[in-house]
């Protein structure tokens, strides 16, 4: 191990030592400082000269007189399934007061990518006991499927109830699901939401099966970029060496990416759009694409990323890069939540793209893909109306018209509208949608089959009171 | 991917690694030669020379490998392998069978491997069509070999190799490094040739393309065509189903060879190609699916540098099986994550940005591309087309970004995606307002003799009651519909089941996910029948509420999921024709 007095530049996160031996691209770094304290860090470019050392804890207290050491490998993490259980810092080190992590493996943290030949395709329905979930866009075991929510909304609330209701149906009722385990990895979150996580975890006794990694708003902004990989590589190791069926909740995926920016801006790279880098998109897919299945392996990681869209503009590159990486979104909407919806998902901009695998005869039910397609088109006329509604009045609307502005109401106040306590089944969903469906009439049914129809539609449907 | 290892020129040192960039001294290398880097040997080509300093993009991840570790010249260009096996098979961005490396690695991917891209030691059974003494040219076909059921493999004379007359040729059971064939100028042939993947293979003559690629989407092939050597672009926000209509298209479009190149996009995505298309037949020959295709793989987490090099490894190898006179369709999704490889290794090397950090080459580099779709008179005299649909992912579904707008300024037919259509789950989310095809007058004769000589006039017919609802939309979100007169009321309503019973085609659906150029027209002139009636019926004394309560009218919705279809849309026909002459 070599160690050396030589930096020559300290600037924003980033160290710039002289060097007299090669060292390799993403080695890990120590730098001491004089007596107080250490710091970790991480070549991010290395020369026959000089390296650039990002350092995680901050560089607040470097000078030219601490001493760098290189340690001839990339950053691991010390996995073991003694780690759930436990709650660790935003750079892995336990801050439980447990005892010390004896690690089973030390696994690189940037990981590799999965053979697309090797992978499993994802259709094995998760029950979230959400309706606007579970019936309108189905999560399935292995997905990657983000809440796209915004400053002052649910999110965690949402996110909370996911971890806590889900099952997969027919599935190891009884046994209490000792297979299943939550991997919680924190980015800049504050203080009070890190609690409201954990406190629910000890509240419902999830936090035993549960792998807690925190970085709260006041650790240091570049610890952010290893958390998340620290987290998937735990959750890796549990899926795919330990067989469990993870779920991953990354939150909040903002704050990671801002963490990028200031990388990128104190590197003085060329930034892409609004400053973030433009590597954005490879480097949020080398965390999203770890989730899935992989043939013959029991074990599955399914994610759910947090991120609040600045401004709510969905436009923006965070929100905007991850709907491309990953299979489909769930909005968390203001104006539903300010009608006091809960949750306030807006079913219209969310999808699940691996849905229609994931659902049907044998899955959930057969006629779920043609119900989710029918709710779907009357609440979009619905909530189209409801803007014209405003210029004209009600009055002036046809019969038809008017049944929709009605199905389109019921629809956020029956169907959406559940509570963050209340999980329904797949069948309960459903119902609740053929309910709706029969306000209309049988010839507006025209995405639904006609034995469908015949079995599930209720002929004396009353519809309920109009809101005044 | 196989570069022969044996052709090292000389060992270079590296000088700096960043990220998938490399520098390198002491290498005496061209331009895009291929080189190893490390002592791991990571893949890598040359990307820059400045004095004694050469710089490499490696594809693969570049963590641990230190300055003063070795780099290995192969002196020849980014090549692929071309021969029989590849259909059926599925690759990374640099040619790699990733079914070999699952049986080498595991599930992951680990660095530093290779494997040939097709298979060293298979035998196939060739039969030659030229015998001894024949006269053969460079692109000549002197033998076939059943590739997979489907397709007859055609083994030509390398484009690059000097003609003459046949010495030697060999019937019967060879592997493809085995010589099958000598001339009488020295060559020696095999199976397998290397091309290098920048340079487009060359052909006799470029065509104007008249048939067209028939995709069994009604949209597609009502609307707005593409023709057998052309070009297209999907462009559209995430959500709103490019993914979905380039599998719709290499499942269902009439080509012979499709290649798919999953260019930085999902890996479960790529996966469910690899489940399904197995399992599905092909709708012309009634066998396996995949027997017709070429997979390459590139998912977002597999290395920036191959995701730059995977397009051209697919049209590469489109190209080769155009040489041997087959129509082949290259579906590439996403042509903004290759833009956006080309974006990040441009920024690495600390080049001039252009438009939003897009390097200044991005539209040169993008029309290259698209140029090398068509229809050709190969070297052999076979005729063969190329054609590329080319999905764009602009950021925010904003289509005046610099490589949609790059892209449109090439391609000849549009299909823009909405996000709005798809939020109603309106599927294909293809704006018909929006999105056109320069195809379409040079298809129409073929149109008109194959499938219906009114085909132009009915699709004409289609598009103005569209444009029109547009039009009264306006109107109607001021005032409401109720207010507008009788006969808009029922251009209303025609174009509604113009959009539920023809624009939209659940793909999902067994029956409706195909739909054969004879159906779609009758589907339009089902539509057409209920639009001739009605007006009368409205002029004959019918009143709106009238015409809208007949009953046979929602059927219409219907016709895309029903099997036998004739009868059912003669039926159809003829109720909703009966039921309006009551009305008055």
């Amino acid at each position: 191990m070599k160690e050396y007095q030589t930096i020559n530049e300290v600037s924003g996160p980033l160290v710039f030592a002289e060097i007299d031996e090669p060292i390799g691209y993403g080695e890990m770094v120590e730098i001491e400082l004089s007596g107080r304290g250490m710091r970790r860090g991480q070549v991010l470019e290395s020369t026959d000269k000089f390296v650039a050392i990002q350092v995680f804890e901050g560089t607040t207290g470097i000078d030219k007189k601490c001493s760098v050491r290189f340690l001839g490998e990339t950053l691991k993490m010390p996995v073991t399934g003694d780690l759930l259980g436990r709650v660790l810092d935003g750079s892995g080190q336990p801050i439980d007061g447990g005892p010390e992590i004896v690690p089973e493996d030390r696994r690189d943290i940037v990981g590799t990518a999965i053979n697309p030949y090797a992978r499993e395709y994802p259709r094995e329905f998760i029950q979230t006991g959400i309706s606007s979930i579970d019936g309108m866009n189905t999560l399935v075991r292995g997905q990657k499927l983000p809440l796209f929510s915004g400053a002052g909304l649910p999110h965690n609330e949402i996110a909370l109830q996911i971890a806590r209701q889900a099952t997969v149906p027919e599935e190891d009722v009884g046994d209490g699901g000792s297979e299943f385990a939550v991997v919680f990895a924190a980015m800049g979150i504050t203080a009070e939401e890190a609690n409201e996580f954990m406190d629910d975890f000890e509240r419902t006794g999830a936090l035993e099966r549960s792998v807690v990694f925190l970085n709260l708003a006041d650790d240091p902004a570049v610890e952010r970029t290893i958390t998340p990989r620290l987290a998937l590589t735990t959750a890796e190791y549990l899926a795919f060496d330990l067989n469990y069926h993870v779920l991953v909740i990354l939150t909040d995926m903002t704050n990671y990416c801002e963490a990028l920016r200031e990388i990128g801006a104190a590197r003085e790279e060329v930034p892409g759009r609004r400053g973030y880098p433009g590597y954005m998109y490879t480097d949020l897919s080398m965390l999203y694409e770890r989730a899935g299945r992989i043939e013959g392996v029991e074990g599955s990681i399914t994610q759910i990323p947090i991120l609040t869209m600045p401004g709510d503009d969905d436009t923006h590159p965070i929100p905007d890069l991850t709907g491309y990486i990953t299979e489909g979104q769930i909005y968390v909407d203001r104006e539903l939540h300010s009608k006091g919806v809960e949750p306030p998902i807006n079913v219209l901009p969310s999808l699940s793209r691996l849905m229609s695998e994931g659902i049907g005869e044998g899955l959930t039910r057969n006629d779920h893909s043609n119900v989710s397609d029918q709710l779907y088109a009357g609440y979009a006329e619905g909530r189209d109306l409801r803007a014209l509604v405003n210029i004209v009045g009600r009055e002036a609307l046809s019969e038809r018209d008017n049944t929709y502005l009605d199905f389109a109401d019921r629809f956020e106040r029956e169907f959406i509208q559940q509570g963050y306590e209340t999980g329904r089944t797949i069948v309960e969903t459903l119902s609740a949608g053929w309910n709706l469906l029969s306000m209309l009439p049988k010839t507006e049914l025209n995405r639904i089959d006609e034995s469908y129809i015949e079995k599930y539609y209720e002929e004396n449907s009353e519809s309920s009171e109009v809101e005044g | 991917m196989s570069q022969a290892k044996e052709k090292t020129i000389e060992d270079g040192i590296i000088k700096r690694v960043s990220g998938p960039v490399v520098s390198a001294a002491g290498l005496d290398a061209k331009m895009n030669d291929m080189v190893y880097v490390g002592d791991e040997g990571l893949m890598g080509e040359v990307i820059r020379i400045k004095d004694d300093l050469t710089t490499i993009q490696v594809y693969e991840e570049t963590s641990g490998v230190s300055p003063g570790e070795p780099v290995e010249n192969t002196g020849e260009p980014l090549s692929v392998d071309l021969g029989p096996g590849m259909l059926n098979s599925i690759y990374d961005g640099v040619q790699r069978p990733l079914a070999v490396l699952e049986g080498q690695l595991g599930a992951f991917l680990d660095r530093g491997v290779d494997a040939p891209g097709i298979d060293l030691e298979k035998k196939w059974g060739f039969k030659p069509t030229v015998k001894k003494g024949d006269e053969v040219n460079p692109g000549d076909i002197i033998g076939t070999v059943q590739e997979t059921e489907s397709i007859e493999h055609k083994v030509m004379i390398p484009p690059n190799f000097v003609g003459g007359k046949v010495v030697r040729i060999q019937k019967g059971e060879h592997t493809v490094v085995d010589e099958i064939c000598e001339l009488d100028s020295g060559e020696k042939i095999t199976m397998r040739q290397k091309w290098p993947v920048r340079s487009p293979r060359p052909t006799k003559q470029k065509h104007t393309p008249t048939i067209p690629l028939v995709t069994g989407q009604r949209i597609l092939d009502g609307l707005f065509p593409i023709a057998k050597g052309g070009t297209a672009a999907i462009p559209g926000p995430f959500g709103s189903g490019k993914t979905v209509t380039q599998h719709q298209l290499a499942k269902w479009s009439d080509a012979d060879i499709i290649v798919y190149v999953g260019c930085g996009e999902r890996g479960n995505e790529m996966t469910e190609v690899i489940e399904v298309f197995p399992e599905l037949e092909d709708p012309k020959t009634g066998k396996a699916l995949m027997s017709r295709t070429c997979l390459i793989a590139n998912t977002s987490n597999m290395p920036v540098a191959a995701r730059e090099s995977c397009v051209y490894t697919g049209v590469t190898i489109a190209e080769y099986y155009r040489d041997m006179g087959y129509d082949v369709a290259v579906m590439a999704d996403s042509t903004s994550r290759w833009a956006e490889a080309m974006r990040e290794i441009s920024s690495r090397l600390e080049e001039m940005p252009g438009e939003e950090g897009y390097p200044a080459y991005l539209s040169a580099r993008l029309s290259a591309f698209y140029e090398r779709a068509g229809l050709f008179t190969n070297l052999n005299e076979t005729a063969g087309s190329i054609s590329i649909v080319g999905a764009v992912s602009p950021p925010g579904g904003d289509f005046s970004e610099p490589v949609t707008q790059n892209t449109l300024r090439i391609v000849k037919t549009f299909w823009a995606l909405d996000a709005s259509l798809a939020e109603r789950r309106h599927f294909p989310a293809i704006n018909w307002n929006e999105s056109y095809s320069l195809y379409r007058n040079q298809l129409d004769p073929w149109l008109r003799e194959n499938v219906e000589d009114d085909w132009p006039d009915v699709r004409q017919w289609a598009v103005t009651t569209l444009a029109e609802e547009a039009k009264l939309q306006e109107i109607v979100q001021l005032v409401g519909k109720d207010a507008l007169p009788e006969d808009q009321q029922l251009t209303l309503e025609v174009a509604r089941y113009l959009r539920e019973g023809f624009l939209q085609q659940n793909a999902y659906h067994d029956v409706d996910t195909y739909s054969e150029p004879g159906k779609t027209y009758l589907t339009f002139k089902a539509i057409q029948t209920f639009n001739d009636e009605a007006f009368k019926a409205l002029s004959g004394g019918a009143s709106i509420e009238q015409i809208q309560a007949i009953e046979a009218v929602p059927r219409l919705n219907r016709i895309g999921t029903a099997s036998e279809y004739g009868e059912f849309i003669e039926q159809l026909e003829k109720e909703i024709t009966d039921q309006l002459k009551e009305l008055y």
